[in-house]
């Protein structure tokens, strides 16, 4: 058993990873499009060498319309709320659309498609709609790009009722919940760390699918649970083993979906370890992060014996200069030091 | 343009539908019967019936607040859109979305929408899927004269165009935006125009003349269906309410009024018929007492109805979702059916 899983488990990078995703599901299902600002690119062109020129800003949809075409795999005007609500549209009527938004913080030039038509439309209407469309976006800071183009702030989405939100941390995470969240009959809002597109991890090859609504522990320990969204599980691991040399054992809890939330794992871990840590790189007011903490003073207060510790960005929006940048992000020392307040 | 006897008869008795629904909602609202905000196409049935004429049911429009008369014109079933209103059980949402949101999507109404300038992305996401899916299949796009002045009009226009769309913009200038009219909020005073610079053929017509509005429909929708790509028809008409119901309608002269009542849709569609011969008096008469009837029905039905059970909250959210997560970190307060 050991060896089939061995083999059948190879390196990907995050992007590739989603790529495979993207490639697998529209194999699978005609009805599955992919549209977006320069997806492929240079669609005016009809010169054989222009084809493909970006595929997506950062490469992600690279190669895809060479096999799909340019009917599946399509380029939009620079027009969020014009593409993102056809996208709606389409999912009403029979599609089932990638629709890309490359950057979350330009959700602000769609918004209303978003939480007002596909998030509300099959409870306005009675049960008799349903919107399977995904809306990848890019999220994160510490590329430079400043601050609208940096933000994490998929906990707007959260707050509505009708979207579903998904942030992987990891390649194998990236293409099992993209899966799922295509075949999802709900729309799902899915985050990918632009930080995250070059590692690698293993990924299971052919059709991989991860359950929305999950959460993983991605280390198990004792002594204090950190729970963390997105590129933060991979500082809370980091954190986690420097705490390990300190002789504090550490368990690390990826949510993998904000949407619905995995209360029964972050629950189960706080009752093992009795401190909470909670990473998120998301604006710290109204949050996943302050969620979670609500559902342990709700639910687990008697099992904890230290205040819960939050490890966020200030309130600020995300800094340009590189050391404003880095001071911005929440780092591993920062939450091997909350970790350590919590155990006094 | 050539139009059957079968299809005159159906034209009137929408008509006369919408105008008995509409008219009847208004007495109804202001007895106190009807609980939130209505807003009534009174005065503007010809514009929904000269589109409709042309659809089939597996073709889809998308609407707007005042979206009643597209609804009855598309077909959507009167007891299911009255109890809607009345927000009972058995309304076309469960009642759930109200007069605003009155929507059948099997019907293709895709839904009226309480957001100005909501429906034209979501219509080129319809005429997307039926490209794609290689069906001959249009989408009309309801909008109106305030809706014009969106961005998302502007880039569903942008959109229908570069990817040659069957879809269809009508835009209902009834002459107020609320209480605005286009003479002050629509720069360049020609809405067609606008159109124009999108590449796709656009005309102005007088909405209120049935036989213009499904001369200009049928040239369109057929476009459509061709595959040729979108047009854009900006019917010009006039709302005899107010923008609500409730609304004291205190930005437009009486003169006006009774001027745009002299050139009632219905009026003119029965002298047309009458004096052409195409339908006789007593036809008419009986279609009219036929829709009086139909709407006392749709009204007792919507009275008689049961509200919806407290449960239902927490229903129609989500396909699937953990039905205890949608009252998070406390108790519900109505039973949660796992």
């Amino acid at each position: 058993m050991t060896a089939m899983v061995e083999e059948a488990v190879r390196t990907l990078s995050y992007r590739e990873a989603i790529n495979e995703a993207l490639r697998l599901e529209m194999r699978r299902d005609p009805t599955v499009i992919l549209m977006g600002e320069d997806v492929t690119g240079a669609s005016h062109s009809e010169d054989e060498s222009h084809l493909d020129a970006w595929g997506g800003v950062l490469g992600v949809t690279k190669g895809l319309v060479h096999e799909f075409g340019r009917q599946r795999v399509r380029d939009t005007p620079i027009t969020e709320s014009g593409f993102v609500g056809a996208g709606v549209g389409a999912a009403a009527t029979g599609l089932r659309p990638v629709v890309e938004l490359m950057f979350i913080g330009f959700m602000g030039v769609c918004l209303d498609q978003i939480v007002n038509q596909a998030a509300k439309m099959r409870y306005m209407f009675g049960g008799k709609a349903r919107i399977p469309l995904v809306i990848r976006t890019m999220i994160g800071a510490g590329f430079r790009a400043a601050a609208q183009h940096s933000d994490s702030i998929y906990s707007t989405f959260v707050h509505f009722p009708g979207l579903k939100v998904v942030a992987p941390a990891t390649p194998a995470d990236a293409k099992g919940l993209l899966a799922a969240a295509i075949r999802d009959d709900d729309p799902v809002i899915f985050c990918e760390h632009k930080l995250l597109y070059d590692m690698k991890g293993p990924v299971p090859e052919g059709e991989y699918v991860i359950p929305l609504g999950q959460a993983e522990i991605k280390r198990e320990g004792g002594d204090v649970t950190i729970v963390a969204i997105s590129r933060m599980v991979l500082h809370a691991l980091e954190a986690a083993e420097r705490l390990a040399q300190q002789g504090i054992s550490a368990e690390v809890v990826d949510l993998r979906t904000l949407s619905p939330l995995d209360e029964t794992t972050v629950l189960e871990s706080i009752r093992k370890t009795g401190r909470l840590v909670v990473v998120d790189e998301d604006n710290p007011r109204c949050s996943v992060a302050t969620d979670i903490a609500t559902l342990a003073a709700t639910q687990a207060l008697e099992f904890l014996n230290a205040p819960v510790k939050l490890v966020t960005p200030p309130h600020t929006p995300v800094p340009f200069s590189p050391t404003l940048e880095d001071a911005y992000i929440p780092s591993p020392e920062r939450i091997v030091a909350a970790a350590r307040a919590t155990l006094g | 343009m050539e139009i059957s006897r079968d299809k005159l008869l159906w034209a009137y008795e929408r008509m006369r539908l919408i105008r008995e629904f509409e008219d009847r909602l208004h007495t109804d609202f202001a007895a106190g019967k009807i609980p939130g905000f209505v807003h009534l196409y009174a005065g503007e049935e010809a514009v929904a019936t000269g589109l409709c004429a042309h659809l089939r049911d597996d073709d889809f429009i998308t609407s707007t607040h005042r979206g009643h008369g597209h609804c009855i014109a598309k077909g959507v079933d009167l007891r299911e859109m009255m109890a809607e209103i009345y927000g009972k059980a058995t309304g076309a949402c469960k009642g759930k979305g109200g007069s605003m949101h009155i929507a059948d999507v099997n019907k293709g109404m895709l839904g009226a929408n309480g957001i100005v300038g909501g429906g034209p992305p979501l219509a080129c996401g319809a005429g997307l899927t039926a490209k794609l899916k290689g069906t001959d299949q249009v989408t009309v796009c309801f909008f109106g004269d305030g809706a014009s002045n969106q961005g998302t009009t502007f880039e569903g226009l942008n959109l229908a165009g570069i990817w040659k769309l069957p879809v269809v913009f009508v835009c209902e200038n009834n002459g107020y935006a609320e209480t605005t009219s286009p003479q002050y909020s629509v720069s360049g005073q020609d809405i067609a125009a606008r159109a124009r610079g999108f590449g796709m053929p656009s005309i102005a017509i007088d909405g209120l003349d049935f036989f213009a509005v499904y001369e200009a429909a049928g040239e369109a929708i057929a476009r459509a269906r061709r595959g040729e790509g979108p047009t854009f028809i900006e019917a010009q008409t006039y709302r005899y309410y107010g923008h609500f119901e409730g609304d004291s309608i205190r930005y437009r002269t009486r003169e006006e009024e009774e001027h745009y009542r002299s050139l009632d849709c219905l009026y003119r569609f029965r002298q047309t018929a009458i004096a052409q011969g195409l339908l006789t008096e007593a036809e008419l008469d009986e279609i009219d007492a036929r829709a009086r009837a139909a709407i006392d029905d749709a009204v007792r039905f919507a009275a008689e109805s049961p509200m919806p059970d407290p449960a239902e909250l927490l229903t129609d959210v989500y396909v699937e979702y953990p039905m205890a997560a949608l009252w998070p970190f406390q108790e519900a307060a109505v039973p949660v059916h796992r």
